[in-house]
């Protein structure tokens, strides 16, 4: 019986549910409305963005790497397609879609070839294009911004419609967390990504090319990116300079707190779901607890930081269990 | 270990080289790269505008780049040991604001300096902390700690700023040394830069930073304290972002949660492009000395052309990484030649 609470009170996602409900709960007495089922899509909807990009970053980082450039990327498609959508009002959203992932694909697959071919390690291309998208955002703006009157009705729709009940930018969002669960669990590929992060030259003597993985998780990383680009433009109605800015911080800490490991090679795509879902909880909640927004950016640091020393407490005493076990 | 090696066999080729692979050799050594492109930023922007190659304003321009060749100091040592801080940038921001808030409470110049070098040192010894004691790769605390330290500053600032200081506290970043045209700020950069080099290349602990960035494992059972080097690494950077920070705001006399953003990565650029290994056990501060003055010059020359300050963004963003990728391409073309060498043989 000991040992069965002891088991689910390891269990990673689990633990996030828990502290999930305690969250709510305590947001919920002070406000009643928090829980009401409207509130609650809302939040969904919020957090949908962030869903697609972490799985890209959970791709990155299970591979031992790191993506600081999802949120220039972000910008810099969102942006283009803004534009392309102010300046050929007629195109039709199927292909504005495409374009941005298309784009979104090609700015990753640039990280991806500094990292795999250029062998550039990731923090320093990231680093680097980071600013590069950034800049190039600005480049092709000229610093202007491209506002709601200025982009089509269709455009603007993209997420904002309803279908099956649901936001259309939720059902993106389920739409790209099953395709991406199917991938990371019941694919070569997907497994292929666990292989290089766990264990590198394991990885390599059993024929999985190094190259080859890194090359394709920064691809889909951008690819997420592009998509998420067009959303959050669409959602809104602004394509500003500054979009998403600092946002992989936030795609990291979802990752984080869904019990990823920065070293690579551990994670699930359902953890990382429950970990931006937290995330959204607590942006909701900053103004019902009457904290300003100013305080968001402390708050998340606190709650990154907080989650990576939980993760590494935890590893380690199941190290210790683990040689105390082999020695008896 | 295969680097350590191939550096050995690499050695001995060299003794044994003719003139022209002599040559070759030198012409591909990073820093001879450096200085030449140091000479043809020189030489190109003196011929594209008559204000570049004045004495006056090259003393002046280092204002603007002279806080981040600072903070590339110790990150020539966090680097080396294959490590990386990108929350220099926020400490920066929680060190003005701390001072910010001292000196609205009516503290005294030198209260405030001590203050914020102590915030610096503080913030440092926290990162240091959770990587050494936790055991925690140094890009995921100082992520989350960047957020922070920042949020901190925004949290209590909001949308506010700090823009009382008092009048002599303004020489650190404005003011000038005795009657001459060099600033305070060089002078500092280069006693700095002085005594960074020394303790890299001629103390124990230099010797120990290589030993540890070249094998980690190796260092640890050669009996070098890994873990305290790189705990004191990280710490240095927080003190060296005091310092930086100091300097910025009494440059620009206000504070601002934004205050310093982009700095890290200016920092680190400046490290990578002065041939600092990103993988460690690599480096010099000569070359990390031409890369400040390098991207320094190149900016003020951009400047001078009008180009916007995006364009210098990008620019940075492809040295940072041309910088590790055009050695790798080179190492490429190199085995690749040796390779079909030897096929010929």
């Amino acid at each position: 019986m000991n040992k069965k609470l002891e088991k689910i009170l390891q269990n990673r996602e689990l633990n996030l549910v828990l502290l999930t409900a305690v969250l709510l709960i305590a947001v919920t007495l002070r406000a009643p409305s928090f829980l009401a089922l409207k509130n609650i899509e809302r939040i969904v909807n919020d957090t949908a963005i962030l869903i697609m990009v972490a799985s890209g970053q959970l791709l990155v980082i299970l591979t031992g790497g790191i993506d600081l450039s999802v949120g220039a990327t972000i910008a810099f498609s969102g942006m283009a397609v803004s534009m392309l959508n102010q300046y050929n009002p007629s195109m039709p959203v199927v292909v504005l879609i495409l374009l941005g992932v298309l784009i979104g694909t090609l700015l990753g697959a640039f990280n991806g070839a500094c990292v795999a071919f250029g062998k550039v390690p990731p923090v320093i291309t990231t680093l680097g294009t980071m600013s590069i998208f950034r800049g190039f955002t600005f480049v092709l703006s000229k610093g202007q911004w491209v506002t709601a009157h200025e982009m089509t009705e269709a455009y603007m729709n993209i997420p904002k419609g309803k279908m099956l009940l649901l936001p259309n930018l939720t059902i993106w969002a389920i739409v790209v967390f099953i395709i991406m669960f199917y991938f990371i669990r019941y694919t070569r590929s997907g497994r292929e990504i666990y292989a290089v992060g766990g264990n590198k030259t394991a990885a390599h003597f059993v024929g999985v090319s190094e190259k080859k993985v890194n090359f394709m998780v920064f691809t889909i990383a951008g690819a997420l990116c592009g998509l998420a680009g067009v959303m959050w433009t669409a959602r809104y109605a602004a394509a500003v300079n500054e979009t998403a800015l600092g946002f992989e911080l936030q795609t990291v800490a979802a990752c984080v707190l869904g019990g990823v490991s920065l070293a690579g090679g551990a994670g699930t795509l359902t953890g990382v779901v429950m970990g931006a879902l937290f995330l959204g909880i607590i942006n909701n909640a900053l103004p019902v607890v009457n904290l300003s927004p100013f305080f968001q950016m402390g708050i998340q640091g606190f709650v990154v930081l907080a989650a990576i020393v939980a993760n590494v407490l935890m590893e380690q005493r199941n190290d210790k269990k683990l040689l105390a076990g082999r020695r008896r | 270990m295969s680097n350590s090696m191939e550096h050995v066999s690499q050695s001995r080729l060299i003794s044994e080289a003719s003139l022209k692979e002599r040559i070759i050799d030198l012409v591909t050594k990073w820093e001879f790269i450096l200085v030449v492109l140091f000479l043809a930023v020189v030489v190109y922007f003196s011929n594209a505008s008559p204000y570049f190659l004045d004495y006056f304003n090259m003393m002046n321009t280092t204002f603007n780049f002279m806080e981040k060749a600072i903070l590339a100091l110790p990150m020539i040592f966090v680097i080396m040991c294959g490590d990386i801080d990108i929350s220099v940038a926020s400490i920066m921001a929680l060190s003005s604001f701390s001072m910010g808030y001292a000196s609205a409470h009516g503290a005294s110049t030198g209260g405030i300096v001590i203050i914020g070098l102590l915030v610096g040192l503080l913030a440092g010894v926290v990162n240091g902390l959770m990587v050494t004691g936790l055991k925690i790769p140094a890009i995921a605390v100082t992520l989350g700690s960047s957020s922070l330290f920042r949020g901190i500053s925004q949290a209590v600032l909001e949308d506010q700023a700090y823009t009382h200081y008092p009048e002599s506290f303004g020489y650190f970043g404005q003011g000038y040394v005795g009657d001459s045209l060099v600033p305070f700020e060089l002078l500092l950069f280069v006693i700095l830069a002085a005594v960074m080099g020394f303790v890299l290349h001629k103390t124990t602990y230099g010797r120990k930073l290589f030993a540890v960035g070249n094998s980690l494992t190796a260092a640890r059972f050669s009996g070098v304290p890994v873990d305290r080097i790189r705990f004191f690494n990280l710490a240095l950077n927080g003190l060296f972002a005091g310092i930086a920070a100091v300097l910025l705001t009494s440059r620009i006399g206000s504070t601002r949660p934004n205050i310093a953003t982009g700095y890290d990565m200016e920092a680190i650029t400046l490290v990578v492009l002065g041939g600092v290994s990103i993988t460690g056990g690599k480096g010099n501060i000569v070359g990390v000395i031409i890369a400040v003055f390098l991207l320094g010059y190149l900016k003020f020359g951009m400047g001078l052309l009008n180009l916007s300050a995006k364009v210098m963004i990008i620019t940075t963003g492809f040295l940072l990484i041309g910088a590790v990728l055009i050695p790798e391409l080179l190492n490429m073309l190199k085995s690749w030649r040796k390779l079909k060498k030897q096929q010929q043989d």
